[in-house]
């Protein structure tokens, strides 16, 4: 996904000379043809995540739509006033591009884990925030980043995941996606977690339960029509994410139900609890120690049609 | 502006009063009835606390009526205690956190060098605000890319809210540390109008580095009651007996 992500960056600097690429003392992999191409447009930093927002932010303010690639965690919460202040309240075009959202860092421990980046972006007046399915949803939402308004934050998540988006959904940021449609349980899921939901929903058809899953590739602006048609129908609502439960896609389906007077549908939500998932070893194990699988969304929903 | 909002870091702002005056009388390519026009020179004003003195500059220049000085700070004011370029005409960042400015005035002049434009970036910090870790994390970049269209200027009035600098955190060797960092540094009386539009009217002060100009200054200087008095730092309600005081020193020394 990151790779597709960098790729697209060079796509859209062939087409715009708006376009400047930041790193943050990162890999060359897959950008080797921007630097060679775009010389003058490509800054390659030093490790200043303080600095490089605000130098971003300064590009912007010149004109320019700069993309800054780093680790989730150094790219939100090192460098969060300058993220508020430089970006957010400027409204600049900054397209944030975070290295392995989540767990995707399990092996290096808690200081690598971005398990709040979404709460804590969320939190900021004008912010952006998408978190992609796969790759191939991240090259569509890398096409429509030129245009639009303010700052961005784009979660990249481990690579190689399981391609489930498809173009014939179409694609629009702010706008969630239902990935299937059924009348029994929704199921509400942004990034990798679409992938369970929709095993999930596999699961559950073999109980002959029809299930949505509507993935919120956009977490803010948060598409509260789209939630609101589909749970109106549903029987049981459920969210899965890679995040803290405080803050995250759960609490604004949970804040997007009550706010409508929708809040009597039976309600789950999974992710992580108010904890430091510090485990090691890899972001499968992490997340199924905390549930995040398709069997345990599953046996959650019937849990909650039986009650 | 004191008489109508009552407050304002006073000493701040009095330090810099001449560093703002040369800035837009003989420097700055800024066009006031043009405030977006894109090849101006960008001044990032990154001791946001100081913007009593800019907000004058800028009625003087006429970005915006003089009247709106009296209404700083009230309800629905274009003048914040702190400077707000979604607000006001002219002003070219939001600051007041300190140690963001230089960082913005890096990337201002990255752009400019993309574009191959002329216009020129200044940024004004305080010595207080180079504390902040991210004022040398910007130092070092604007280093390495050797930004000679960038000059920084340091309000180097060496008193803080608390109060002697050199108590709270000593800067020196300062001038030396901006060296090392790649700059090109020259040291100013800030409050001399003929040596500062010298100093930087010759910038930059080496072709392929960016400047430095140090600016000795006082701070709450021109008057008796505010000059080195960390009390003046900020005033949250600046007292009738306080105002009178000092408007009665003004009129005195006119």
């Amino acid at each position: 996904m990151r790779k597709a992500c960098l790729l697209a960056v060079h796509d859209l600097a062939k087409r715009d000379p708006r376009v400047v690429f930041v790193g943050s003392d990162i890999t060359k992999q897959n950008l080797e043809k921007f630097a060679a191409e775009f010389p003058d447009r490509y800054l390659m930093e030093g490790i200043y995540e303080q600095h490089i927002i605000g130098m971003c932010a300064g590009l912007a303010m010149s004109g320019k739509i700069p993309y800054l690639n780093t680790i989730a965690t150094f790219i939100t919460r090192r460098c969060y006033e300058q993220v508020l202040i430089d970006l957010c309240l400027h409204e600049l075009p900054v397209r944030l591009l975070g290295s392995g959202g989540g767990t995707v860092y399990a092996p290096l421990g808690p200081t690598h884990l971005a398990n709040e980046d979404i709460a804590i972006m969320r939190a900021i007046p004008n912010m952006t925030i998408i978190a992609p399915c796969d790759a191939d949803e991240m090259k569509r939402v890398m096409m429509q980043t030129l245009d639009w308004h303010g700052p961005i934050y784009i979660r990249i998540a481990k690579g190689g995941d399981k391609v489930v988006s498809s173009d014939a959904r179409g694609f629009k940021i702010g706008e969630a996606i239902p990935m299937r449609e059924g009348k029994d349980v929704l199921l509400v899921s942004t990034g990798i977690t679409t992938q369970i939901a929709l095993e999930a929903a596999d699961l559950l058809s073999k109980d002959g339960l029809t299930v949505t899953v509507l993935h919120f590739h956009t977490l803010k602006p948060f598409d509260q029509a789209r939630l609101l048609h589909y749970a109106a129908q549903a029987r049981a609502v459920l969210t899965t994410e890679e995040h803290t439960l405080m803050g995250g896609l759960g609490s604004a389906v949970a804040e997007t139900l009550m706010d409508a007077g929708q809040g009597g549908v039976p309600f789950a939500r999974l992710g992580f609890p108010d904890v430091f998932t510090e485990e090691l070893g890899s972001q499968a194990e992490i997340m199924g120690k905390y549930g995040l699988t398709s069997a345990n969304l599953a046996a959650k929903a019937k849990g909650l049609l039986k009650a | 502006m004191l008489v109508g909002s009552g407050r304002g870091h006073v000493g701040a702002a009095l330090s810099v009063m001449e560093i703002c005056r040369v800035l837009y009388d003989d420097i700055l390519r800024v066009d006031p009835k043009n405030p977006q026009w894109a090849d101006r020179d960008r001044f990032i004003f990154s001791k946001g606390h100081g913007c009593l003195a800019l907000y004058v500059m800028l009625a003087e220049k006429g970005f915006f009526p003089k009247e709106e000085l009296m209404r700083s700070c009230h309800f629905g004011s274009m003048l914040g205690g702190h400077p707000e370029s979604r607000k006001t005409p002219g002003v070219e960042a939001s600051t007041g956190a300190l140690g963001h400015g230089l960082s913005i005035g890096v990337g201002c002049a990255l752009a400019a060098r993309i574009d191959k434009k002329s216009w020129r970036t200044f940024v004004l910090i305080g010595d207080g605000e180079s504390n902040e870790g991210s004022v040398w994390e910007a130092a070092l970049s604007a280093g390495k890319h050797r930004l000679a269209s960038l000059t920084v200027l340091v309000d180097y009035n060496k008193f803080q809210s608390y109060g002697p600098s050199k108590d709270i955190q000593d800067l020196e060797p300062f001038a030396d540390k901006w060296r090392s960092f790649g700059f090109a540094v020259r040291e100013v009386d800030g409050h001399d109008v003929p040596a500062l539009g010298e100093a930087l009217r010759a910038t930059p002060f080496d072709a392929a580095k960016p400047s430095v100009l140090i600016c000795h200054t006082v701070k709450g200087k021109g008057f008796k009651t505010t000059e080195h008095n960390a009390d003046w730092h900020h005033k949250a309600k600046v007292k009738p007996e306080e105002l009178a005081a000092l408007l009665a020193e003004l009129e005195a020394s006119a």
